[in-house]
């Protein structure tokens, strides 16, 4: 007979010896090959990308991991990617949003204090390459639209490295900035303080084309220089992987895959700098605060030094990717930092589990495949469907008479509101929760 | 000289005055208790004392200096650390860095060495490791409890977590407010010897808020008796038993004088 416990024992076999590896393997072979045999298909590619967590979880060893990881990482999505640029396109988008997602989490997860507005400091950063980086300067005393085309470039475009270290600094001096005022305040407060100082910064980004041009208003900045792609690294890309692509690669498309491999850097370097605070005494005091303010103060926890440290390290992490979407974008405007974006990083973070790594991570792959693939895909599908002379079988509805109200990627925002209900009724603590770490302790060793 | 000198101090909630003019004195080594009716403004002291509130006038000195203005964790710096009347550990971290919390001060590192985790860092997190496992069993945990989510304790093993974490902070003064509430007669009788332990071994000071008298008269060497924000009797135990005016707090006027006509019958 089948029974609960005889499942249980399938899977804890399943998970033992030499099968995880076995299945590890072969969900990655499986995505890899039906994405690149069709780059085409959604569904190919969510079960490729999903073999990433089914590396992740499965009980094999880290050596295993990491190196499949790596592999993974720099060679076999690559050369998927170039076949659909579509697809790393995405890579660097959730790679955008995980940074995002895990600075977020530094401020809502383990300081527990609620920002609505952590976009903001996304924008700093791109608007700080943006006006660095492009002719910006120069058109300070045009006003916009009316710029000649021939200014030029203030900064040469390989200054971009360094900016990415400059926006670490300036965003975390914003979020210093805008924590001083505001961290007295506590939880309903200080969300409604941190949604309108995210609303200031994408209102200032729209407004300050006049009386001087700084931002070129909603029009935005555009072009912005990219860091230089020397030659030899395109033709060196093409010798190695050309023929497994199936045709030579073209400059813009390395450029795709160099964004996103430094997208993966910056993530992992996030990642560490991340899981090390918090397995410090500082991660122990953001997580003092969040538990009880009251008792962590009276334990001696500078409690606005703390949150002071949350607000800019969080900020951090979202001024260094703003400077990489600016570059890989060539372009900034206000409309991509609204109040609809920082929601959409809450819903990441709460997805995933508020306060743990690896889910906030799974939350922002999660919602952005959402976005940009199946809503969208769902969407295309429709509009095919609209296109033909298909009719609903038995109420006799035609597709054609469909209305274009119903398109799936316009109900994005429905999605968001749907998995924040969902999350708060059937998992509060996210797909992966947070775990605390457990020590080994010395004559627990003995015994 | 006084490890701790209270003098006039006054703490005012719009027109409730909940400390009125106190003055109290504690001396290094001694082990005090603070005692009376619910509201007579005991917790409100103990705030003040550690800076959670701000008293309108008077003067705290410790070990000389004011403690007048600081920030509480200013004031945990200079060597108070507290329990609290409701236990507020933090819940979802275990037990072990609920202790290590409290080391907070204490500890070298900072945000570079933490990323960097330089040799000194891990050696620095070890050792405080190691030593918040010792205080944990010291406060009579069983040491396999570290790892233990602090909300999934019993009472009586939160009671004392709070108490590891308060020591982890190395303070001279340690300010206990209602330690054995809720407390089963055993459970009493094994913190009240665990505080002595405390202050004989640790040599702490202890200042302590208490309802239980078992453990009151047992442990202290002094009594402060407050009702209605104010100081009304100090001494020793004996003393603090046989005082008139403290039985007429605790059972009112009436019932002092119904004892009396009763003696006199």
């Amino acid at each position: 007979m089948f029974s609960k416990e005889k499942f249980h024992d399938f899977l804890t076999k399943l998970n033992t010896g030499y099968t995880p590896y076995i299945l590890t393997l072969a969900h990655i072979l499986i995505g890899a090959i039906w994405v690149y045999s069709s780059p085409r298909s959604n569904v190919a590619f969510v079960v490729f990308i999903s073999s990433l967590l089914t590396l992740y979880g499965l009980n094999t060893k880290n050596v295993f991991k990491l190196s499949t990881g790596l592999i993974l990482a720099l060679v076999v999505m690559p050369v998927l990617g170039v076949r659909n640029i579509f697809y790393l396109e995405i890579m660097f988008q959730i790679s955008i949003f995980a940074a995002l997602s895990l600075g977020l989490n530094i401020v809502i997860g383990f300081a527990g204090l609620l920002d609505l507005g952590y976009v903001a400091f996304y924008a700093v950063g791109a608007y700080l390459w943006g006006f660095f980086g492009s002719q910006q300067f120069f058109a300070i005393p045009y006003a916009p639209g009316v710029q000649p085309s021939n200014l030029p470039f203030l900064l040469p475009g390989d200054m971009f490295y360094l900016f990415i270290f400059i926006a670490i600094i300036v965003a975390a001096l914003t979020g210093i900035l805008l924590g001083l005022p505001v961290l007295r305040l506590r939880g309903d407060y200080l969300a409604i303080v941190t949604l309108g100082f995210g609303e200031v910064i994408r209102v200032l980004a729209n407004n300050l084309d006049k009386p001087w041009n700084i931002t070129n208003g909603p029009q935005g900045i555009t072009p912005i220089q990219r860091p230089t792609m020397p030659q030899f690294i395109v033709d060196g890309f093409n010798t190695l992987f050309s023929g497994v692509i199936g045709h030579t690669v073209s400059t813009a498309d390395v450029y795709n895959v160099f964004f996103y491999l430094l997208a993966l850097l910056v993530i992992i370097t996030i990642i560490q700098v991340v899981s090390r605070l918090n397995d410090s005494k500082i991660g122990r005091a953001w997580t003092a605060i969040r538990e009880d303010e009251t008792a962590a103060i009276a334990m001696g926890i500078p409690l606005v030094q703390m949150k002071l440290a949350a607000f800019a390290a969080g900020a951090s992490f979202a001024g260094a990717m703003g400077v990489l979407m600016a570059a890989s974008r060539t372009f900034v405007s206000p409309e991509s930092f609204s109040f609809m974006q920082s929601i959409g990083v809450l819903t990441m973070v709460i997805l995933g589990g508020t306060g743990s790594i690896p889910g906030v991570i799974l939350g922002a792959a999660t919602v952005t495949i959402l976005n940009l693939q199946i809503l969208q895909g769902f969407s295309l599908y429709l509009s095919q469907l609209r296109q033909s002379d298909a009719v609903i079988p038995i109420i006799n509805f035609a597709w054609k008479n469909l209305s274009t109200q119903l398109d799936p990627a316009k109900y994005q925002r429905l999605l968001f509101g749907a998995i924040l209900v969902l999350m708060m009724i059937f998992r509060p603590a996210g797909l992966i929760p947070a775990a605390r770490r457990q020590r080994e302790l010395a004559d627990e060793k003995a015994e | 000289m006084a490890l701790l000198q209270v003098l006039d101090v006054t703490k005012r909630f719009g027109g409730l005055t909940a400390v009125n003019k106190m003055n109290f004195e504690l001396k290094k080594g001694e082990i005090v208790s603070v005692i009376g009716p619910n509201g007579a403004g005991k917790t409100t002291f103990f705030n003040t004392l550690t800076g959670l509130y701000r008293p309108e006038e008077g003067k705290i000195l410790f070990n000389g200096l004011s403690l007048i203005g600081l920030r509480p964790d200013q004031i945990a710096a200079r060597g108070i650390a507290r329990t609290f009347q409701n236990i507020r550990l933090f819940g979802n971290m275990t037990v072990i860095e609920n202790v290590l919390v409290g080391m907070h001060i204490h500890l070298k590192q900072n945000m570079a060495t933490a990323v960097l985790r330089i040799a000194s860092f891990k050696k620095e997190e070890e050792q405080a490791e190691a030593r918040a496992h010792e205080l944990i069993k010291y406060v009579g945990l069983d040491g396999s409890l570290s790892n233990e989510l602090a909300k999934n304790l019993p009472y009586g093993g939160q009671r004392r977590v709070e108490i590891a974490r308060a020591l982890a902070a190395d303070p001279q003064l340690l300010l206990l407010d209602e330690p054995a509430a809720g407390m089963n007669p055993q459970e009493t009788e094994d913190v009240t010897n665990l505080f002595r332990r405390i202050r004989d071994e640790k040599g702490i000071t202890i200042l302590l808020i208490e309802h239980d008298m078992r453990v009151v008269m047992k442990i202290s060497e002094r009594i402060t008796v407050m009702d209605y924000g104010e100081k009304i009797a100090e001494g020793s135990p004996a003393q603090i038993r046989a005082n008139q005016r403290v039985i007429e707090a605790y059972l009112g006027r009436g019932a002092v004088a119904g004892q009396h006509e009763e003696k006199v019958k």
